[in-house]
Formats: structure tokens, sequence, C-alpha cells
């Protein structure tokens, strides 16, 4: 058994201050530098780099944080290979620079040092109300702060970040981290006001009465795959199984008061991030792991690190196989599966698997996760008269994150469908422009 | 931090509380539910609001595990680490003509607060109010003042009518036209209790009290079945039409945890103190 699936704490240790530099002297400094225009929130990359070549940390840590609000965070979770470094010019002929560890070891390095915070405008006496504190809200609160504008953050929770904290484990980005980049966010006035759930705790009428709303309730309704068998005790949707561990702790019951069903062999129906956290985490309580997906390998939507870490940690992969029917009296006893073959290519691209008749097959299992996707989180946006949605439940926006009800905006995966944490900070930094700019313009 | 402004025995292992939680208090509604953490390792537990008052919010609960033997021994003064609320969808009231509210056991607590709005909203209503033995009920004065007639019942005898809520309901549908029942309790209560109005095809909801985390629709880990689809208690609830409900496959779920139960009660009574996972921080 690999080393790091014993226990929670990081499994990627980051670069060392030789290697960073060393890294960042590889930097081309482009003229047009492709890599910008793959960050979804615009970093100014070449320009940090340079400051890291010079070992001038402190600057470099400035040039981020110019846009990005939470970059120890983005430094570990972003799907660098497909936005900076993919776009990276180095990518062509050898290995692009290492973006995302370089703009990790700047956010440690200043964590470690003291934080320094970016400028905020003088104030404009208009009040946003932002509602959901994971990254689009974090992103928006801050954007608007720094705008001028007063800013409180309404959270269902007990504890800010959203995702970041009940989603993604602590080996992969450790809350100590989500909780300090929350705090630079409240630093800059950004007032978050927890165990607040708009629609119930505050309602409606309240919040449109704010000067500008932002929306960034996320995608936290988790789908089930409604086969037989799913209500017997040990089925789990991801977000719950993630939650009971990551938020509450279930891992260190009875010490923290949440239980988990550890199991013994659990499988995770799925084939993306919060599917190969879901396993990951399955493993570190101590079961032997099956991950189950209906397309091929190389068709697994997560990110290539962490089927990596997965397979590392000893995550058995079933592909080309689905999910039927749970067996079992009153808990789990078995997934009975079916074999999957790939055939012409559908909408989306991908080779459409179908079922193979008579292929049916049962995993032994006391714990079955289904991390098979999530859609936005009805309750709220169901109250607001006017707030028009599309087919799958996200609301429908402008390019500028402009809904369709008059001062409220919205941003991430409650209008853009389950995305990346980068993703949604993109949009949320510019629906607060827009938002910036009309408050403005009043 | 939200502060505790009253705890009081009610009957034995039965508890209430007020706590100050303005943004609960402000908006609660009949039906509604709220979430407590009494402390920073504790769980989420889903209490019903029984009462509010100005800013503050009143639940009642039976010490019956971990979270719930810590929370009363909480005093006026000390504070629970959060509350959030109000959740969960308000009951449905409207002017049904005549309604009966029925509260088993530790259940009573929620129907005061059912019974005053649907007096309000014009309805002529009736409680029936159940317990094991006389010293097990609670609220009686405070059904008594809102009801037009109240029943009660007790397993033993010991007061009012020797019998079941369910007894008392039959006789009333038999002799006059009931347009709607509430009835809040144990699960096996509400099985039971919910059956009798069936073939008089009276609206019924009970309200459901499966496992949760959230309370907010986010993790799907209390998901009922009522006719036939899958609801989340948290959001779509958590009343629903006692007819629909899949009461076995509820009681089935609320049993999931039953072993670490113990084991948190055993631990509990067993260490003074948090420490050792390195989860606490050194805090505890």
């Amino acid at each position: 058994m690999a080393k790091e699936v014993k226990d929670f704490t990081e499994v990627n240790k980051g670069l060392t201050e030789e290697n960073a530099v060393l890294e960042a002297l590889r930097c081309m400094s482009c003229v047009r530098p492709t890599c910008v225009k793959g960050c979804p929130v615009g970093i100014d990359i070449p320009a940090f780099i340079q400051k890291v070549a010079e070992k001038d940390f402190e600057g470099a840590a400035a040039v981020i944080k110019a846009d990005n609000m939470l970059p120890a965070i983005c430094g570990r979770v972003c799907p660098q290979e497909s936005q900076c470094e993919g776009a990276c010019i180095l990518a062509k002929k050898e290995k692009p620079v290492a973006v995302g560890a370089l703009e990790r070891y700047v956010a440690d390095w200043e964590r470690e040092h003291g934080t320094k915070l970016p400028a905020v405008a003088e104030p404009t006496g208009k009040h946003v109300a932002v509602v959901g504190s994971g990254p689009a809200g974090l992103t928006a609160a801050a954007e608007l702060a720094r705008f001028g504008h007063e800013v409180t953050v309404f959270e269902s929770l007990h504890e800010a970040g959203g995702v970041l904290t009940y989603g993604i484990p602590e080996f992969r980005l450790p809350k100590a981290i989500v909780k300090a980049e929350i705090e630079q966010v409240k630093a800059l006035g950004v007032e978050i006001r927890l165990n607040h759930l708009v629609g119930r705790s505050v309602p409606v009428e309240e919040l449109l009465g704010y000067d500008a709303v932002f929306l960034g309730t996320g995608a936290g309704l988790p789908y089930f795959m409604g086969i037989e068998g799913e209500n017997l005790n040990g089925v789990y949707s991801a977000n719950e199984f993630l939650t009971r561990v990551n938020l509450m702790h279930a891992n260190c019951f009875p010490e923290f008061d949440t239980p988990v069903k550890r199991g013994c062999k659990v499988v995770v129906v799925g084939g993306g991030n919060v599917a190969m956290d879901a396993a990951r985490v399955a493993r570190r309580l101590g079961a032997a792991v099956t991950l189950v997906y209906r397309r091929r390998e190389e068709d697994l939507p997560a990110r290539a690190v962490e089927v990596k870490n997965a397979h590392e940690e000893g995550v058995e992969f079933l592909c080309c196989a689905n999910p039927v029917r749970i067996v079992g009296e009153t808990a789990v006893e078995g997934v009975e599966c079916v074999r999957m073959e790939m055939c012409e290519v559908d909408a989306s691209g991908r080779p459409k698997p179908t079922c193979i008749e008579g292929s049916e097959f049962t995993l032994e299992a006391d714990v079955f996760i289904e991390a098979i996707g999530q859609g936005p989180n009805p309750l709220l946006v169901s109250m607001i008269p006017g707030l028009e949605r599309a087919r799958r439940g996200n609301l429908v926006v402008d390019e500028d994150g402009r809904t369709t009800v008059a001062r409220v905006y919205a941003a991430g995966d409650a209008a853009t469908g389950a995305a990346t944490v980068i993703w949604a900070m993109g949009s949320a930094k510019t629906a607060a422009a827009a938002i910036d700019k009309a408050l403005k313009e009043e | 931090m939200y502060q505790v402004e009253d705890a009081t025995q009610l009957s034995e292992n039965v508890y209430q509380i007020w706590v100050n939680a303005p943004q609960v208090a402000r908006h609660a509604r009949a039906g509604q539910f709220l979430i407590i953490r009494v402390d920073e390792t504790g769980e989420r537990i889903p209490l019903t609001i029984s009462a509010t008052k100005g800013d503050s919010v009143r639940v009642i609960y039976m010490a019956v595990g971990k979270t719930t033997e810590l929370l009363a021994t909480k005093k006026k003064g000390d504070v629970l680490a959060d509350i959030v609320g109000p959740l969960g969808t308000p009951s449905e009231i409207k002017n049904y003509g005549t309604v009966v509210v029925i509260g088993g056991g530790v259940g009573i607590a929620s129907t005061p607060i059912i019974a005053r709005e649907a007096k309000e909203a014009g309805n002529h209503v009736i409680g029936i109010i159940g317990a094991r033995n006389k010293d097990l009920l609670i609220l009686e004065d405070e059904m008594e003042e809102v009801c037009d007639e109240l029943f009660i019942t007790t397993d033993d005898g010991s007061k009012g009518v020797h019998g079941f809520a369910s007894t008392v309901l039959e006789g009333l549908l038999k002799e006059r036209t009931i347009d709607c029942v509430w009835i809040v309790g144990p699960a096996i209560m509400m099985k039971v209790t919910s059956r009798v109005t069936i073939p008089y095809k009276v609206k019924t909801f009970v309200s459901l009290n499966p496992i949760m985390v959230d309370g907010t629709g986010m993790c799907g880990s209390c998901r009922v079945t009522v006719g036939g689809e899958t609801k989340f208690a948290c959001v779509d609830g958590p009343e629903f039409d006692a007819h629909q409900v899949d009461f076995d496959s509820l009681m089935q779920r609320q049993r999931m945890y039953t072993d670490e139960e113990k084991e948190a009660r055993e631990h509990f009574h067993h260490h003074d103190h948090h420490g050792g996972c390195g989860c606490c921080g050194g805090k505890h």
C-alpha cells in the first residue's frame, strides 16, 4: 500500500525555493503570452514568474493577487494542463512551465512570510449581497470589495468555502489553506454570515433589497442513478460521503460526532474529479475500492493527475461497466453491473456506451458511492420570481453574468453547470465587473 | 455562537431549550426545523421548531444519543456553536374546516405551532396528544390553550383515554367530518396512525425525521420515497402526504448508524475530553 493512503495529509508536497527559481527561469517571457489567455482569471503569468526568477516572492504574490485572491487554492486544484500550462509555448516542444506549482509556491511563501492585501477603492456606499461562499462567491465578494462596495456573503453551512470546504479532500486541498485565503477575502472588508440559508433565514424580499445580488450557489444537488436498492443503508451520494469526512471530520469519529460507513469493499460509480476524491477518501478510511466507469479509461473526465494518484493509492478501475442494481436486504451487500461497449460517437463527441445484453455480474460491496454529477440547488432560485432556468436547472445568464431578473447576477456552477473552481472564479470576476459598472452608472 | 436563554427538563429524558437565533426566530413557520451543532466537534442535528418569541426559538428533544445528551447539559448562558434555520417547507396551512393535530411522545413538541397557525387560518382545531404514560405528556397547557378541543391518550391509561392517538382519531372520523390531519411522532406511530385516515380519504400530513447532514438539499442523506418518487425531506418536506410515504424504507434508513450511535455514547460517557485524532488542534 502506498504510504499516503493511510492519512489525510497533503499528497503533493510542492516545490522547493531552488526548484521554483529554476522552473521560473524556463519561462520565455513571450511578448504575446498565450498562457494568460489560457487562464480564466487572467493572471499576468509572465510577470509573476519573472518575479519568482528574481526571488522577489512578495512581488510575485502581489502580481497574482491583482487578479486572483485564492492563489494557494488555484495552485493546487486548477486543471493547469488544459489551461495556462496547456497554452504555454514550451508545451509544444518539451514540458510547459509548471505555472500551477509556481503559483502555489508563491502563495505558500506569502502565507508563511506575512500577507499583504491589494488596494481597496474608496467606499461607494453601495451594498451587494453574495449568496454562497464557494469559489464563485468568494471571488465576486473580493472583487466587489476592492471596487469599494460593501459586501455581505450569506453561507448556509457553519463554515465558509463551499465545495472547497465540504467537497475537495484535505489531501488535495488542506482546509487550513482554504481558511487562510478566506481570511484574506474577509480582510478586504467582506462580511461572511454563516448559518444563513437565503430564502429561509433571509427572505427573498430582503435579498432583493440590496443594490445588487450575486448568486454563487453552485451545483450542490446530487444526482442519483435511479436504480433499484438506492435507499439501502450504505448508499451515499459523493456529496454526502465527502461532506461527512471533509466538513464534519467523520474520519475522526468518535472524537468528532458525525459517523460515516467506512466499508470493507467500496464501489464508487463515476469518472470525474469528484469520483476520484470519493474513491481516494474511501481508501484512506481503510476500504478496498473499485471505481466503476461506463466508458473507457482514456475517456475518464477526471484530471490525469487525479487518476494517476488514485491508481497509485490502490483504487481499482473497472471501466466499460455500469451499475444496474444495488443488492441487499437492509444494507448494501453488492452492486450488480453490466459490461458496456462503445458504439458510435455521441453528441458530446465521445463514443456512446451501450450495455452488453446478458453480461451482468455482481461486485461484492458494503458501501456504494454515486459520483455521477450534481445540478444547481433549486431551492433559492425557485423562490426568486422571474429568474429563468435552462433545461438542466442552471440559471440563464448573459456573457456578463446578468440573470433574467434586474440587479441579480450569477456565475460559477449555478450558471454554467458543474465545472471547475477556476471557471467559477473567472465567470464570477466577469459578473463582479459588470455589477461594478452598473452600480457606478446609477 | 448562539446563547442559551432558558433550558428545562419537561419529563423523563425530554428537555426544552430556548436559544437566541434571530435569523431563525423571525422567519420560522409551522412545520419547519432547524439544525443545531452543539460544539466544534459536534454533528449537525435537525430538530423541529416548537415555538418562537422575539429573537428566540424553542426546541424540545429527547436525550437519546450523544449529541442530545450533551445538549441536555446546557444551561442558561451557555452557548451552542451553530444554529441554521428555519429549514424545510412550512406546513400547508389554509382553511380546511375541521383539522386534527396529533402529537405522539416528543413529537408533541411540534404541535402547538401547527395548531396555532391552523386556528389563525380559521379552522376548528382538535388536538390529540399521546404518550406512553402521564409523566411523558408534554405541552398539555399550550395545546389546551390553542385547540378548540383536546384529547389525551396514554398507552397505560394513566391519564386520558387508555390507548393510542389512532383510537381517538378513528372515533372522530366515524362521528364527524374531518378535513385534514397532521401527525407528528415516531415513524412507527405515524405509519400506524395515518392508516386510520385512508378509508375516509382525509388529507393527512406527517413530519418525517430521517438522518440529515446539511439540511439544504445538498447531500441527499434524508432522501425518502413518497408516491414512488425520491424526495429530500430537508427541502421537499419535512411534511409529506402520509398516504404516499414509504415508512418501512424511512425506518430502515433511520437505523443506518445504530452501531455508531452506541459507540458515540460509550465514548461520551468514558472520555472527559477529546484528543488523539489530531483533528481538534489541541482545542479540547
